[in-house]
This record gives structure tokens, sequence and C-alpha cells, in this order.
């Protein structure tokens, strides 16, 4: 009753206090939709762009799709560089269920490195975009490929991809001139626009891959797809069609270089062969050699060992940083450089002793030939290859007019127009001398140079191009790899080193020079006698170098020596020798003797003057020859 | 015009047939609308399947049916009843923790013979703040502190049986029911404003009965980004759609985030999402607006209820129906963590229709059965 009367009494003041609350309420309704609201306008208004561009990026995948690379042919049309389809086989981690499983079920039919396994889980773990697809495996087999494919189905989220790569179909031979791609870097990176080369999987690393890289690459495509959360394409946005890298004719004559580079046989070496009426290249060997392929799919440490720990150097470019004693071949330069200042003359004669010195019980610079040449003249001095002649020409110029001279050549220069990598060789002059050794010129280092020995280095390719500035008359065409890339001729800057056309003071002199150089061959006494009853004329001089230095009454006998001492053998020669079509440098390291280099610079010349190559090459002749 | 359309309109409102069924028209209105809005978001936010909507046609079908047959009941049979239905509540959640049924680590349902299963705590969502509604109903108001800590009491023991499952956003919302009760009644601010200086303990507290699961909830949303591909995708992905649908939105079945299931739960938790990409800000505060007319029918009907059951009971239910609202939106637009509340008669899904459309039945009976003054 107590409590009724209670209730009554308050009713009124009960029913206000609960209105009064739920006013309150109202009111903090109203407050906390109000921060429901400012929340919506900040992320919808304040931060829509933000957010925009967030669901852009969601909504809409890139892929790029790497261009096919431009081959490579030479002259003939005999393809150099290849593209061939590979298989790889890719899996997408979101869909696999139980990656314990997979990797067990998968190493079960096929071989899967751990190596290869871990690369797989780096890339699985680092962050990505989910659903895309991780390569596990490349360049299945095609026996790997059928087991993969009769299990396929089984696994969601495993698939191979068929992706284009890089093979060289010839070998060795090619490996220096046209090079290799592999396997892009972060140094790489650094050198191109890392946006181009998504999704590429090559880079061109030596040869001509390197230095053409940029027109073989060609332009990637773009897919523009739009794609769910799960990685599935829904559509396609936009699509940019890739640009196909442009195709590289090359001057080097297929057939020719497989030709040189075997017919260096087991020695190690380097042949160049040169168009002189162009400077294209028609063959550049450095052997040994190695197989390109091995580099495309990222080479084995064990294979790279092998490569780089052979004494014979497979790695090394013979052709464009070997550097050698250019020896006798350097004669005729010599010649020219003595008649250029004044110091040589066609007519002046000259008794050889068998040994040059400089003042009488000074050093005895040894000839060749034990009992000397007798009564000879400049052009004799050629044909004989008659030491003590060049001796006491060069004592008599000195260096500067040497050095003066020889640069005009591209001694001491790197002149190749579109190869990287090649050295510059060695043409010492006196400001070299003294800022190497802090000592000044001795006239004893000019007696060397004289012979093309001492200081003296160079390398196949500068010795190669300075013999067709003779063939040439003068004329200058620094040598050059690339005949046409797509439709149009490369165009070089034609003295990328300042090299210009030589003219000497008596233009008659190019054409005794090379009559001495006939004669080399035409005479009876001619060093390269041996190579007499071509159909056409050959202008050819041979060299031996030494490996190392004879004391002074030494003799130098080869039976005696390891191979590893006997000397250089060295031929350069052009023919036909009055309008030459063909260039030939050769050097047979520890050769011994010129007979070498001189036979199959023969070969060659038959080969390429007269088509005259064994059947077995009949391969690489192209369809254009 | 203007004039003759309002009376118009309350003519039809204020209808005498409508009074016999016991219906309160704007109430009913508001939530058609609302209703019919929520499934043409739902049709876009379940890829455009009709069998989707048309089952939560059904459902919404049943949850009216259920709203008028419960209209119909004089509110002091529900007085009556209340304690008896929370101790049959109790019991059920009871048997939850010892027969029920789920997934991911929860038992939540209870399985009926013939394959119906229905979740309990749902259930509790309405009969809390009946309780204890009923016990405030013929006591002294402002209540005195001995009722205060029996209330509580009350209200803990379902609440923790609930967070046992574990399903720690339900028994959030059955303490609040019941909380809003307390306060209607009329809760000394002393104790309010004391309570919530209490609220870091408290919440220090519920750290360490958290599960790992929902500890990560929360850790997650205080940083989402850290796990942008795990626990974080739900947030970062709402975030982005709701932000890139803008002030007008980028057209009804053109959200990328939703069409293209980047983003997750988009036709049950996340629809506000979906409706924020396709709809834009407009589409947002179109649908507040919505939710803001019933909660003002809502709370109007409790000022004018008739006793101190029927107003608190009306209150609590309309302020627990806003907190739905508040925590969904909330948690969804990031400011909350990923609890697990649907956004009220829009989200797909069975149970919570049901329950939501239960209050609205009792909040029209309050209103219906007013004696004529």
């Amino acid at each position: 009753m107590d409590q009724r009367q209670k209730y009554f009494r308050n009713y009124r003041q009960e029913k206000s206090l609960t209105q009064r609350r739920v006013i309150v309420s109202g009111v903090l309704v109203l407050i906390m939709v109000g921060i429901l609201v400012s929340r919506l306008f900040y992320l919808q208004v304040v931060e829509f762009d933000r957010y925009q561009t967030k669901a852009n990026d969601n909504r809409v995948m890139l892929i790029p799709e790497p261009p096919p690379r431009g081959l490579v042919y030479d002259r003939n049309g005999v393809v150099l560089a290849d593209n061939r389809p590979i298989h790889s086989l890719t899996i997408t981690p979101e869909r696999v269920k139980n990656f314990s499983v997979l990797q067990d079920e998968l190493n079960d039919i096929l071989e899967i490195s751990t190596e290869e396994w871990d690369a797989f889980n780096a890339k699985r773990k680092s962050y990505r975009r989910p659903y895309q697809s991780i390569t596990l495996k490349q360049h299945l087999t095609d026996s790997e490929w059928a087991k993969l494919s009769v299990d396929l189905y089984k696994w969601d989220g495993v698939q191979v991809e068929a992706q284009l790569t890089r093979y060289y179909p010839y070998g060795e031979a090619f490996a220096h001139a046209v090079g290799y791609v592999g396997r892009i870097t972060e140094k790489d990176l650094q050198k191109v626009n890392p946006d181009t080369y998504q999704g590429a999987l090559y880079i061109g690393k030596s040869g001509i891959e390197d230095f053409y890289e940029s027109d073989l690459f060609g332009v990637p495509g773009l897919s523009k797809l739009e794609v769910n959360a799960r990685g599935r394409i829904m559509s396609e946005i936009e699509r940019q069609n890739p640009v196909p890298g442009k195709d590289i004719q090359l001057h080097l004559d297929a057939r020719l270089q497989q030709y040189a580079f075997d017919a260096l046989g087991d020695y190690t070496g380097s042949v160049i062969a040169i168009d002189p009426k162009t400077g294209g290249i028609l063959a550049l060997v450095s052997k040994p050699s190695y197989d390109s392929n091995l580099f495309v799919r990222g080479i084995s440490y064990s294979d790279y060992d092998v490569l780089r720990n052979s004494p014979r150097l497979p790695l090394f470019n013979r052709a464009l940083r070997g550097g050698y004693p250019p020896a006798s071949t350097i004669k005729p330069f010599m010649a020219l450089a003595g008649l250029e200042s004044g110091f040589a003359s066609w007519n002046d004669r000259y008794y050889a002793h068998g040994f040059y010195q400089i003042n009488p019980n000074g050093r005895r610079y040894r000839d060749w030939k034990r009992g000397g040449h007798g009564w000879i003249d400049l052009e004799r001095s050629l044909i004989e290859s008659v030491d003590t002649y060049y001796y006491q020409l060069a004592h008599k110029m000195g260096v500067t007019p040497i050095h003066d001279f020889l640069e005009k050549f591209g001694f001491g220069k790197s002149t190749i127009l579109d190869l990287n990598g090649a050295s510059n060789g060695l043409l010492p002059s006196n400001e070299w001398k003294k800022a190497k050794y802090r000592e000044p010129w001795y006239p004893g280092d000019s007696v060397n140079i004289g012979i093309g020995q001492g200081f003296m280095v160079a390398t196949p390719i500068q010795i190669a191009a300075a013999t067709s500035a003779i063939a040439n008359r003068g004329v200058w065409h620094p040598p050059r790899m690339a005949k046409q890339v797509g439709n149009s001729i490369p165009q070089f800057s034609e003295s990328p080193s300042g090299l210009q056309n030589i003219t000497l003071k008596n233009q008659r002199n190019w054409l005794k020079v090379t009559e001495a150089m006939e004669k080399v061959i035409s005479d009876p006494k001619g060093t390269a006698r041996r190579l007499q009853g071509t159909p056409y004329k050959i202008a050819g001089k041979t060299g031996t170098g030494q490996v190392f230095s004879l004391q002074e009454d030494e003799e130098y006998e080869a039976d005696k020596l390891a191979k590893r001492l006997h000397d250089h053998a060295l031929f350069i020669g052009f023919a036909p020798s009055k309008q030459p079509e063909i260039v030939i440098f050769s050097i047979f390291e520890n050769g011994g003797s010129s007979s070498k280099p001189a036979d199959l610079s023969k070969k060659l010349f038959d080969a390429y003057l007269l088509d005259d190559y064994p059947k077995k090459y009949d391969y690489l002749k192209g369809a254009n020859s | 015009m203007n004039a003759s359309l309002y009376s118009r309109v309350m003519s039809f409102t204020n209808a005498r047939l409508w009074k016999l069924a016991h219906i309160d028209v704007l109430l009913m209105v508001s939530l058609l609308l609302l209703i019919s809005g929520g499934l043409v978001v739902l049709y876009s936010a379940s890829g455009q399947r009709e069998d989707v909507v048309e089952r939560q046609m059904v459902r919404l079908a049943l949850g009216f049916g259920l709203c008028i047959v419960l209209a119909q009941l004089p509110p002091k049979y529900m007085r009556r009843f209340s304690p008896i239905l929370f101790l049959v509540a109790v019991c059920l959640l009871a048997a939850v923790l010892f027969f029920g049924v789920g997934a991911k680590g929860a038992q939540r349902w209870l399985e009926i013979p013939g394959g119906v299963r229905f979740q309990p705590s749902e259930l509790m969502k309405v009969i809390m703040p009946m309780m204890i509604a009923w016990y405030f109903s013929d006591r002294h108001l402002p209540p005195r502190l001995k009722h205060i800590i029996i209330v509580l009491i009350v209200i803990m023991l379902p609440v923790l049986m609930i967070a046992r499952q574990p399903d720690l956003g339900t028994s959030l919302l059955v303490a609040v029911s019941g909380l809003f009760v307390l306060f209607l009644a009329g809760l000394q601010w002393r104790y309010i404003i004391g309570s919530f200086a209490l609220a870091p303990l408290v919440g220090f507290s519920l750290w360490q009965v958290m599960h790992s699961y929902q500890k990560q909830r929360v850790l997650t949303f205080l940083d989402p980004e850290s796990d942008p591909l795990g626990s974080g995708w739900n947030i970062i992905q709402s975030k982005t759609a709701i932000g890139s649908g803008g002030i007008h939105g980028k057209g009804w079945l053109e959200g990328t985030q939703a069409q293209l299931d980047f983003l997750p739960e988009s036709h049950t938790d996340f629809i506000i999402a979906v409706l924020a990409e396709e709809f834009g800000m407009i589409g947002c505060i179109t649908l507040l607006v919505g939710y803001l007319l019933i909660i003002a029918r809502g709370l109007y009907i409790s000022t004018m209820a008739e006793d101190n059951y029927a107003r608190l009971l009306a209150g609590s239910l309309t302020l627990t129906f806003f907190v739905y609202l508040f925590v969904n939106i909330g948690m969804v637009s990031g400011i909350l963590p990923v609890v697990g509340v649907p956004l009220p008669l829009i989200s797909y899904g069975g149970t919570s229709i049901i329950t939501i459309m239960a209050t609205f039945g009792i909040l029209m009976s309050i209103q219906t059965h007013k004696k004529a003054r």
C-alpha cells in the first residue's frame, strides 16, 4: 500500500525523468550521427583522391608484355641470334591449398633443385600483388613438360607458361662477335629505364646484343586489365601491342667466321676479316670461346668456374682486348712513317748485318737472320722483313714522329664503332713513359718499336683496321659490325676517335708499299712466298712476336721452349691487292712460325674471293649468298 | 495545396483502421522505405544475384509478419511474461554453451530437429530490455543503489554467457540494451560519470579475457596497414570503397570495389561500403536520414508511452537499434573495431532482421495500445 502511494506520488516526476533521459539520448544520437557524417566526409570528400587512386590500383592490373627481341643475321641472312619458345612452371600461391603436399608431389615428377624452391619461396614471401604467378622452374624440357601436362589438372594454381628465349644456333665461333643476353641484374637496371624492362627476361650483356640493346629490345606492350580480388581478369581496358625489336644484319659472313674459327685449330688466337671498302667486319674470331646459350639461362656456378678459371681464357675477347706486340706486321707502317718523315726513301741502300748497335760497344739488336741480309733497300726490307733496317730507322726517327704517324692508323685508340669493351692497346710516347715509369725515353726503346716490339701493344682489331687503311690507300673506314639495323643503315659519326683519311706527302707511296707487300708473297725470298699461286694477288706481311725477351746472345730455338713461350705468329694481308675486297689479320698465340697465320689467311682469301669453302660449311651459306 | 496534402497525410496516418490493426503508419512507412532502398543495394552487393534478394525478401516478410503479430500483443502482457521469457532465454543460452553448433571456433547456434538453426543471443537482444524494464516497472525511479546492483548482475549473467560463445559483438549489444534501460530509468549522473572514469580499467581487464582473434581484431583496427593482406584487408578495402565513392558515387552496379570482390562480406556486414561506393556521400546521408526518422519515431513513442515499462522498453529498443547502426557504420568506416555487427534491416542475414522487426512490433504495440485520452 505504501509503495502504491509512492508510485502515485511520483508518477509524473518519473515520467518526466525518463522523458528527459530520452531527450538527452536523442541529442547524443544526433552527436554520434554527426561523428559518422564527418567520418564519411573525411573519407569521401577530403581523402577522395587518395581512395579513388587506391580503388583504381586495385582494379587495374598493368601487365607489361615484353617485345620479341630483334634477330641478328649475318650478311647472307643466316640467323645468328634467334628467339625460341620455352616453357616455365609457374605457381599462383594464393590458389594453392597445401604447399608442402604440392612440393612433395612436384618433386616426385620433376627435378626441382632446392635453390629453385628457395628462390620461389623468397619471392612468395616478399610483398607482391596477390594472385600473380611466380616462376618455379624455367626451361622445362619436352619430357618434363609432357609429364607435367598429364597431372596439371590436379593442382589448382599450378600452370605451365610459354615465353620466348634467346637462342644462339651456331655456338662457340660466334660468341665473341654476337655476344649474349643474360638475366637482368640490379646493375643493368641502373643503365636502362626499369619500367621498360618490367616483365623482360633478358638484357644484352656483351657483343652486338649489348651494343644494340636499345634497338634489339623494342618497345614493350602494356595490357591494362580489369581484375577482381582473386586476380581473375574481368575485361581488357586498354592494350598497347609491343613493338618488336629491330632485326640487325651484320657485315659478318657466317661461313667465313666459322671457317676462320676452325682454321685456328687448337691454337688460341684471333682472326679479323674486314671489308676495306666499308670497314664492315666479315669475321671476328677469338679462340677459345664458349657457348653463349649457357648465359641465357643463367650460367651455373660450376660452368662459370670452368670458363673463368681455364688458363686459355675462353671468356677473354682477344679480338678486341688481346694486347699483342704487332711484331713485323708494323714494318709497312714504319716504312711509311720513315718515308713521310724523310728518314727513309725507296732508293737508299743499306747494308744489313746480323745485328744492330746504337753505339759500337752497345747492346746488339739481333736480326732474325743470323748472318744478316747484306745490301738491301726499303722494298727489300719489307720483302725479307729485315729487322736491322727498322732498328736503325726507328733509332734515327726517335719516338715522337713514329707515335704521331702510327696514331693516324688508330694505334693506341679504340676504333671499332659498334662493340663495347675494345681496349686501346698501347702506342708508347715520350710523355707516356715519363708518366708511367718516371724515366726518359731511351734510344733503345725506339729501336724495339721499329720491329713492333718493346712497349708497343696492339689489339687484333687495331692491326686489322690499320691494315685496311693501307689497303684503302689512306681512306679510313672505322671497323663496324652492323650493316643494317631495322630498315636503316646505322649512322655513326665517321671518326669517333678523331681519325681522318690519311694523306701522304707522296700519295704514290701507298702503291709502292702495297707492291712491296705483294712481293712478300711473290718474291722468291719473300717471307710469305708459300702463298704463291693464287689467281688473285695478295699483299701481306708476316710477323712473329716474342713472348719473352731473349738474352743478347741467346738463340730462339722453338723445340727447346715450352709451348707457351713460343713466339706469337701473325699475318696481315689483303686481296686482291690492287682493289682489295678483304683484309685479314690473324694471330696464332705461341704459333711459332708465321706460316700458320699465312696459310689461314690464304684459305680465307680463297674462300671469300673464289667461294672456295669446304663443303661442310654449306649450312652457313644463307639465302642471299 | 501544402496544407491539404499535409492534412491528407495526417488523416491517412491517423485513420482508425491503422489504430485497429495496431500499426504505426509513420514507423511502418519509414521501415518500408529503408528496406526497399536496402534491397536495391543488396542486389548490387550480392553480385546481382536475384536469389539472394528473394531470400532476403522472404525474411523481411517473415519479419513484418512477426512485427504485426507482436503489435497486437498489449504491452501489459509483455510485461507480465518478461521474467519468464528471460529465464527461458538464459536456459537456451546455457544450452548453446553445451549443445551449440557453429563455425570458425564459435558456438552460437542451437539446432532444432528439422534443420532449423537459431541464435538465442539474438533473442536476448529483445528480452534483456524487457527484463530490466519489467524490473523497474513498479519500482521507484530513479533507482536506488541496491536495485542498480541487482540489475547489473541480471545484465551480466547472459552477457557473460554470450561472451563465452564467444560472440563479443552481440554480448556488448545485449549489455548495452540493458544498460540503456538503466540510463532511461534515471541512473544517477554520478554513477555514469564514475563508470566512464573506470572504463580504462574495464578495458584492461576485458583485454585479459579476450580471445586471440578478438585481440587481433582490435590490433588490426588500431593499425590495419600492418597486415594489409590478412586481417587489415577488410578495413583497408572498405575504406577504399567508401572513399572512392566520393560525393556522388560511381553509380549503381558500377562500384569496382564491390563488383570485383575487393570488398569482403560486401552483402553482409560491409554492405554500407557498397552503398557509399555506388551512391556516394549523398546516398549515405539519405540512408542516415531514413534511420534517423525511425529512431526519432521510436523515441517519440517512448516519450508518449503510458507507463514506465513501456517507456523504458521503447526507449531502450530504439537506442539499441541506433547502436547497431552506429557500430556497423563505425566499423566499416574504420573508427571502430570490426566486431561483426550487421547493418540493421539492410545487411543480408536471417536472425538479425527477425529480431529487429520484433522490436518494431513491440514499439507499435506500445504506441497503439494506449487508452484514448
